[in-house]
């Protein structure tokens, strides 16, 4: 009998410790740190659990729809030129032309512009360079061009950080949003339909794109510098997740651009010629732009009539001196 | 074809971080590169349980399948090796790591880390066995002479275990059951050997 009661306990401790063993292994599983003699980068955890979740995010869901929705994105574009076509000037060019983007205002369009297709192409080098470029680069040669990839992508990403806020400085109040902007969406801008919704220095359309480059650029930039600094020490767990929000984001921005590349050079006629010149016809002002158009006019009659009083008054003066 | 692995026993493990001097001495490995650590979980309670661990060289390895340049490849041995040359030192590898193995030489501002360093189960990389490039690269090639990974050669409890996945791990079993067998034994005038790991250690 006391044999029998001590082959119990033991096989109650001996189950407890098999129970211990498990448990510890689950921890460790779920990440659980520890102490690490070594240092380093949470060198005393184990086993990160996020590192596969990661991966396949990665890997699958971004690769595999961002990959879908790019080539939607130029079919549905290709397509909507196909049977829309241009949007053309409805009447004759009235061979006057007024300014529309500054100098300044052009010199950071274009300047956000480059940095942001070369970051795109960079990017996307990283993530399918892999399945489209190897084939065709081989080994040797495309790491010899993600390098380089990399490097600019790493450094060119806080310049256009630098383009992007001030962006947003100077064309925040054009791109509030009012009541004719519902109009506009309800009539599809003009693009499905053959109306001209009122609009005044940006129409509803641009402002959308302005938005989603404000809110997806943030988004970017502020992942990007983390990403890029991956000497602060921050847990891996705070990289993939910089890593997914950048990757979703940088998709968002370059569908975007897409379809903003294609109304602002082959879907709209003398749309690209503003940006270029900074200046353009009345009649594409008052077809795209009336209100912004209207209140030009209005300042303009306003400047003439108060520059033709001072000049009435400086004559005035003039004469006053003479006599 | 065998496939390499290594196997920690955590009821022998003291932490002595042997394995990790060897390494480190063997492979002339760079100054705050770790290509192996040991870890303590709940570090001086009773019960602590201490991993030597590194590059664990997975069959369907996260490290390959991150890697936008593609340069991980998997020896005859199953070991999982990589390519210097070819690596741009993204770090993707090391957050797909489950085990945190891929290290990393620079400090890495601007994304710039250098190339990756992680464990080569002693057996160097691409190229020529033995020859100086490979030494300056990855270091040692143990495996090419024969030998197994130092870190378990040297340990002196036996707790790190490398070779054969299906040999150690037979090994490792037989152990384990001989090891639960002995703890069972209350009988003190038992003639069975008892087989050393903390639990029975502490117990006796
Ligand atoms: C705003 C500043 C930006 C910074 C600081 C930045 C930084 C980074 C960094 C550090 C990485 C990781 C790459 C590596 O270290 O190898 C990365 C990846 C990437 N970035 Fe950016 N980036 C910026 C903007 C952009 C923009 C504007 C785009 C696209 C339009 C973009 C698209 C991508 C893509 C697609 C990846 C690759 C993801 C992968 O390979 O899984 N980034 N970026
Ligand atoms: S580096 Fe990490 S993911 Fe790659 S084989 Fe080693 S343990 Fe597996
Ligand atoms: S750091 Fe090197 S080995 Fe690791 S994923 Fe990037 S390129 Fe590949």
């Amino acid at each position: 009998m006391n044999r029998f009661i001590l082959f119990l306990t033991a096989l109650g401790f001996s189950s407890q410790s098999i129970a211990d063993e498990h448990n510890i292994w689950r921890q460790i599983r779920e990440g659980i740190g520890g102490y690490s003699a070594v240092t380093g980068q949470e060198s005393n955890i184990l086993i990160q659990a996020s590192g596969s979740q990661w991966l396949y995010i990665r890997n699958e869901l971004i690769a595999g729809t961002g990959a879908w929705l790019l080539a939607l994105t130029v079919l549905a574009l290709a397509g909507f030129f196909l049977i829309r076509g241009r949007v053309k000037l409805t009447e004759p060019r009235s061979g006057e032309r007024i300014e529309r983007w500054s100098r300044s205002e052009r010199w950071l369009h274009f300047y956000t512009a480059s940095l942001f297709i070369l970051l795109a192409i960079t990017g996307l080098s990283l993530l399918y360079g892999r399945s489209i470029l190897i084939p065709w680069l081989g080994h040797d040669g495309f790491s010899r061009f993600a390098d380089i990839a990399k490097i600019i992508h790493n450094y060119t990403g806080p310049l256009f950080t630098v383009g992007l806020v001030m962006m947003g400085m100077i064309w925040f109040q054009d791109n509030l949003f009012n009541k004719t902007d519902l109009t506009w969406f309800k009539q599809f801008g003009g693009l499905i339909g053959d109306k001209h919704p009122s609009a005044g220095r940006m129409n509803a359309g641009e402002k959308a794109w302005f938005w989603l480059l404000m809110i997806a650029g943030v988004l970017v930039s502020i992942t990007g510098m983390n990403l890029d600094f991956p000497n602060l020490d921050q847990y891996r767990l705070i990289m993939q997740i910089s890593h997914i929000i950048h990757s979703v984001s940088a998709f968002l921005l370059i569908i975007g651009a897409l379809g903003h590349i294609y109304i602002g050079t082959i879907g709209t006629e003398g749309a690209l010629q503003g940006m270029i010149t900074g200046k353009v016809d009345k009649t594409w002002a008052r077809q795209h732009h009336d209100l912004w158009y209207q209140q030009h006019e209005n300042l303009t009659v306003q400047k003439n009539l108060s520059e033709s009083k001072k000049n009435i008054s400086t004559e005035q003066n003039n004469s006053g001196t003479q006599i | 074809m065998a496939r390499m692995k290594f196997l920690c026993d955590d009821e022998r493990c003291i932490e002595c971080n042997a394995c990790i001097t060897a390494c480190k001495n063997e492979h002339e490995v760079p100054w705050g590169v770790n290509r192996r650590r040991v870890v303590t979980i709940d570090d001086g309670q009773q019960g602590e349980t201490s991993i030597s661990v590194a590059c664990m060289h997975c069959s369907d390895a996260p490290c390959a399948q991150v890697c936008p340049v593609d340069c991980f490849y998997t020896t005859e041995d199953g070991v999982v090796l990589h390519d210097k040359d070819l690596c741009i030192g993204c770090g993707y590898c090391f957050y797909a790591c489950p085990f945190g193995a891929p290290q990393f030489p620079q400090d890495g501002a601007f994304g710039n880390r250098g190339k990756m360093d992680k464990c080569t189960y002693c057996a160097g990389g691409p190229e020529e066995d033995n020859s100086e490039a490979e030494f300056e690269k990855y270091g040692r090639n143990r495996l090419a002479e024969g030998k197994l990974p130092l870190c378990a050669e040297m340990c002196s409890t036996k707790a790190l275990l490398a070779g054969d996945g299906d040999i150690i791990s037979k090994l490792f079993s037989e152990r384990v059951v001989k090891r639960q067998l002995s703890q069972e034994q209350q009988d003190p005038e038992s003639r069975q050997v008892k087989l050393w790991g903390w639990k029975t250690a502490y117990k006796d």
